[in-house]
């Protein structure tokens, strides 16, 4: 299993080709190229990469030469915060769905949630952003004799920290990151409580005269959860990822936009060096998604 | 004189009945998903209007209406454009049925194309194992360690800057998508031939002295077919979101071919004055997409009533 794991490891390396290949594409500098050891074969140049990638090294980019590596780290906390707002909501609204809809299963609340998640599911976030964006930013919302307005850009309003300023930045982006996940994470919890509430121990535990709540949340849940988290760990680089998208309409800071300019740009260094962070953290997800289920569910052993 | 008889081919009738047994239940099970049902006549429209969008348009889609345009949008209704123009004075409807019909091919083709490349390399992985298997699922591990989104995008970057043309052409959308999303696909079906080849009738048609690759497209393949079906539904959905993004991104379709994702990358600028520009092509796409993801739904349900 662990040899398994570290193999996976390699994505960071058949990539090297694409941080090569483009190098040679925009060909006009033939003194750089040499400079940079751009004449070198390929393989001979994949390894040096290679070789600093090890070293935590991702070279420069070539935009604004600076260290990729600083570069991206200068944006992860932008990202870190949305992302894991995004993460924070869907986890509760979504897992809070699922137990409702599971506890009255083909009930009209449970259609409701039920249709929610097909709609998150179906809905583009690029397009979903930018209705957000209309209802709340552009148009504004009149309500109780108050215009609400949120502002659709940006992680805040100037340098000065300013926690309320910083918050109504925050709403929509996270918002428009947490809908799809909400709707997955929602339907997975229906599913796996359904069939966690069909099991003899929770007949055992109706039987023996416990209350609902105890059963549907000491009992249901505790079990329910264990491929919840396994579907949630997983998506967690997708939440990442996922982040260029919602980051690029709401012109949040973070490496999502980073990646989008550095893209423009064709800041090939840089690309390289946001793909092989993003692919590590699949990789480690699914690491800790196995590990996860391991240890919360006795009855699987691996060997 | 002998009389040479054509050796008959006899059918074996008890495979044929359970054949329409099966298929009759599959349909009954599907007729009581409603939502799927209307998933999958909202699906046939769209389509229709898709193959037909040159008869139906009332407009050429790339005609500037300049008799009537100032510049700006003009509003549904006015000067007999029913759902208004974008900013370039374009009728909207006409743009929304001919993106449809660019939106739909790209997910079919690549859909197809995922399928294929998804279900040869799952079929071979899962029917030699080994170290053939373990080669194969290495690879697709790569290629499952990338998020699509990214990849996708620094793609098309590096083939539209390689090939100095701005515009990406149709089959190289279609081949970047469907070549890299095959790896779900041939875990799926690695899966069910691993499972396969072990059973009686694989054993069978072996000791009769069927070719391995009979085997596998004639004995195994149609055993393994109904996942195959419900993955290909959904990501039929999934990838018409994808190629939107990458239309909406600017790095998909170009314009002034429409297509529902790049029609709206410039409504974000005239929001404010004419939300419609906005509002229908994402709305074509929520919808359309919906009613794929209940029809393969509903699919699932009829196809595999264990899996849920």
């Amino acid at each position: 299993m662990i040899l398994y794991w570290i193999l996976n490891n390699v994505p960071g390396g058949p990539l090297g080709p694409y941080l090569a290949n483009p190098h040679i594409t925009p060909a006009d500098i033939e003194r750089l190229r040499h400079n940079f050891g751009l004449d070198q074969p390929l393989p001979v140049r994949y390894f040096r990469w290679l070789l600093a990638l090890l070293h935590g090294e991702l070279g420069y980019s070539t935009s604004n030469s600076e260290s990729v590596v600083t570069a991206i780290t200068e944006r992860i906390p932008a990202t870190l915060l949305l992302a894991g707002t995004a993460f924070a909501i869907s986890l509760v609204i979504g897992i809070t769905f699922g137990i409702i809809a599971a506890v009255k299963p083909y009930s009209w609340i449970d259609y409701l949630i039920t249709t929610f998640a097909f709609f998150g599911q179906s809905m583009p976030v690029f397009w979903f952003a930018l209705m957000m964006q209309l209802a709340f930013a552009v148009a504004g919302v009149t309500a109780f004799g108050y215009h609400f307005s949120l502002p659709s850009a940006g992680i805040s309003s100037s340098d000065d920290f300013d926690l309320g300023d910083r918050l109504q930045h925050l709403v929509l982006p996270s918002l428009v990151l947490s809908l799809a996940y909400i709707a997955i994470w929602s339907r997975f919890t229906r599913s796996s409580m359904l069939e966690v509430m069909r099991t003899d121990y929770i007949r055992t535990a109706a039987a023996k005269g416990l209350d609902r709540v105890t059963i549907i949340l000491r009992h249901g849940l505790k079990n329910a959860m264990i491929p919840v988290v396994t579907i949630v760990a997983l998506s967690l680089p997708g939440l990442f990822s996922g982040a260029v998208v919602t980051e690029y309409i709401f012109s949040w800071p973070g490496m999502g936009r980073l990646f989008w300019n550095a893209l423009g740009q064709f800041d090939f260094p840089l690309l390289m060096g946001y793909l092989v962070i993003v692919s590590f953290l699949v990789v480690f997800f699914n690491l800790l998604a196995d590990v996860a289920y391991a240890w919360l569910d006795p009855r699987v052993k691996y060997d | 004189m002998a009389v040479t008889v054509a050796p008959a081919r006899v059918p074996l009738p008890v495979a044929d009945d359970d054949v329409r047994i099966e298929r009759h239940g599959v349909w009954k099970r599907f007729r009581k998903h409603k939502l799927a049902l209307g998933g999958a006549v909202v699906l046939l429209l769209t389509t229709l209007i898709a193959v037909f969008a040159k008869l139906l348009a009332p407009w050429d889609p790339n005609y500037i209406d300049q008799a009537n345009w100032s510049g700006y949008p003009l509003a549904p209704g006015i000067a007999h454009h029913i759902l208004g123009t974008d900013d370039a004075g374009r009728d909207l409807l006409s743009r929304l049925m001919f993106g449809a019909q660019i939106s739909l091919t790209i997910a079919f083709f690549a859909v197809l194309m995922e399928l294929a490349i998804g279900t040869v390399v799952g079929a071979v992985a899962g029917y030699y194992g080994g170290w053939v298997d373990y080669t194969l699922m290495r690879i697709t591990d790569v290629f499952l360690a990338i998020p699509l989104l990214p990849l996708l995008l620094v793609l098309t970057a590096i083939v539209a800057a390689s090939s100095n043309k701005a515009a990406l052409g149709f089959g190289v959308i279609v081949a970047i998508i469907g070549g890299l999303s095959w790896p779900s696909v041939a875990r799926l079906v690695r899966a069910s031939f691993l499972s396969l080849r072990e059973k009686e009738f694989c054993e069978a048609a072996r000791a009769v002295g069927n070719r391995d690759l009979r085997i596998i497209f004639r004995h195994l393949l149609p055993n393994a077919v109904a996942p195959i079906i419900v993955q290909g539904t959904l990501d039929v959905a999934g990838v018409i979101i994808l190629e939107s993004t990458l239309s909406f991104l600017g790095f998909g379709i170009q314009p002034p071919t429409a297509s529902w994702g790049n029609m709206l990358s410039n409504a974000e600028s005239n929001m404010s004055i004419a939300p419609w520009v906005a509002i229908f092509p994402g709305l074509c796409i929520l919808v359309t997409v919906l009613a794929i993801n209940y029809l393969g739904d509903g699919l699932r349900d009829a196809l595999d009533p264990k899996m849920k």
